[in-house]
């Protein structure tokens, strides 16, 4: 079903590289990257500049998903968790190398590049972002 | 703007129909509301038709035309119009019946909701009501619908203490008012301890705490109110329409725990009907999930944000609470096919406010509420029945 619906293997780069935007007007920050700002509408038209985010962010709440679509079937359980970004923006993203049972909310996270899903044993690779623990310098 | 009367009603069982199909189940559906109306058929200007994703579903796109076609309009040659917006796809086709009738183009309308569900398999159904989420920013990581919803619980739970206990008493109560409705998928009764061992779908959600997969039509005619004496001596008044939307995605909302089209759809609802939410009597809301329900009765002003998983504890929206919610049964009991779940819900208060509700009737029910979502509450439609 997936391998020929386009927008599962066409290239996004703001999903390799974490790149939002930002407004022109009101400096707010964005990802995924608007076209125009909620907040400014017209006035942030052409006004929408990239914005590279750093990748680092705390968790606001997450899942440990049990029952799961086909494609993340060999994974589950799995956690999904919604991050708070330092620069503003939400995502929704898997908490990996850490125990289920250690994902806490407020726990500081930071994004790594991962393969996300492949189309069956042989199909194409979905690469994109995980989160995982930020590790504490000793 | 004109008022609208709802003058008939129709529903179809609820649950795994493996013996009907989608047609034979809106057909009947509309049949029975028709009949119920007191009219003949020939004056309906129009029909709106809420179904979801009848394309995945049963293969068929183009079930405005098909609903009119085996309702017996073809010669009539009526503007049947399909309408979706997720599992609120059939609170919007309410929508748009009533908003055809109050501007005066329309004097009469029927009214489908309609989802067949397992005619697929369990996980094709689950993706396909995955697609009422964000396909690109959310389920390409591997968010699951349950997950949204589970996230949502987590956070209730992380800000207001809200408990897992909680969330079952939602669905315990739910089943209980369901084993009274003749018409639900689980007429059955369960325990807090079933509720709460239930195999676990999303952390913190368990098998229970979700509605299931079903199969089931509802149906109701709409007429403007200065001629629906003409038909029926039980008509309810329409006396506030409202809708929100919202990010699609729920990571990009204001606040995890607050649905912002919840609260605009009720404002919207209870500013035109002239009311406050205490004047309401009884409620059907969007229990996807039992995390919904507690959110749905804060966001509609039934209770302060926070306290619902409390009110649930408390017994207020029991049968025989303060505020009867989901008399029904609900999405979790009576089941939800996910398109008929909006009409569904003007059926049961309609039922209620008439006082034929039989085992479930609230004594005294004169005004009552529908709460219908579409996604994790990017969609969201209210509206406000009162007793003619």
């Amino acid at each position: 079903m997936k391998s020929d619906v386009a927008r599962f293997w066409r290239a996004i780069p703001q999903r390799y590289n974490l790149i939002g935007n930002q407004c022109g007007s009101c400096e707010k920050i964005f990802f995924p990257p608007r076209e125009a700002c909620p907040d400014c509408r017209r006035k942030s038209i052409g006004k929408m500049k990239d914005y590279k985010l750093n990748g680092k962010g705390k968790i606001v709440t997450y899942t440990i998903i049990h029952v799961g679509p086909e494609d993340f079937e060999k994974q589950i359980p799995y956690s999904i968790a919604i991050i708070n970004l330092d620069e503003g923006p939400c995502i929704t993203a898997q908490i990996v190398d850490c125990k289920p049972k250690d994902i806490k909310i407020d726990m500081k996270v930071e994004s790594t590049f991962r393969k996300i899903q492949q189309d069956g044993h042989l199909g194409a690779i979905y690469y994109g972002y995980k989160f995982k623990p930020v590790e504490i310098k000793q | 703007m004109r008022d609208v009367a709802i003058i008939g009603i129709g529903l179809t069982q609820f649950g795994e129909l493996w013996d009907k199909s989608f047609r034979q189940l809106i057909a009947e559906a509309g049949a029975s509301a028709i009949l119920d109306a007191g009219i003949s058929g020939k004056e309906i200007d129009a029909m709106y038709v809420g179904s979801m994703s009848s394309g995945r579903f049963v293969g068929q796109e183009h079930v405005g035309a098909l609903v009119a076609d085996v309702s017996g309009f073809s010669q009539m040659h009526i503007p049947s119009t399909r309408v979706e917006g997720a599992c609120a796809s059939g609170g919007l086709a309410v929508r748009q019946g009533y908003l055809s009738i109050a501007s005066g183009i329309n004097d009469i309308v029927i009214v489908g909701g309609i989802e067949k569900m397992n005619d697929v398999g369990g996980v094709s159904a689950t993706e396909t009501l995955a697609t009422a989420s964000d396909q690109e920013w959310e389920a390409f990581f591997g968010a699951t619908f349950p997950g949204l919803y589970a996230m949502i619980a987590k956070r209730h739970m992380y800000e207001y203490g809200t408990t897992k206990k909680q969330l079952a008493q939602v669905a315990v109560k739910n089943h209980a008012n369901g084993a009274l409705n003749p018409n639900a998928q689980y007429k059955k009764p369960i325990s807090l301890e079933y509720a709460m061992n239930a195999t676990m779908v999303a952390d913190p959600l368990g098998l229970m705490d979700c509605a299931p997969v079903s199969d089931g039509a509802a149906s109701i005619v709409l007429c403007a109110a200065d001629i629906a004496k003409k038909y029926t001596k039980k008509s309810v008044k329409i006396i506030g329409s409202g809708q929100g939307s919202d990010t699609l995605a729920l990571h990009a909302r204001r606040d995890i725990c607050t649905l912002d089209a919840t609260v605009h759809a009720g404002k919207m609802a209870y500013k035109q009907a002239k009311i406050t939410p205490k004047n309401i009597n009884l409620a059907e809301v969007h229990d996807c999930f039992t995390i919904a329900e507690i959110c749905a009765i804060e966001d509609l002003g039934f209770v302060k944000k926070g306290e619902g998983g409390k009110a649930v504890e408390n017994k207020i929206t029991t049968l025989d609470g303060s505020l009867p919610v989901n008399t029904s049964g609900g999405l979790k009991s009576k089941g939800h096919p996910v398109g008929a779940t909006g009409v569904a819900q003007i059926v049961e208060i309609t039922q209620q406010l008439r006082g034929e509700a039989r085992k479930r009737q609230v004594k005294d029910a004169r005004i009552g509420l529908t709460h219908n979502v579409g996604g994790s509450g990017a969609t969201c439609v209210v509206h406000i029945l009162e007793v003619a």
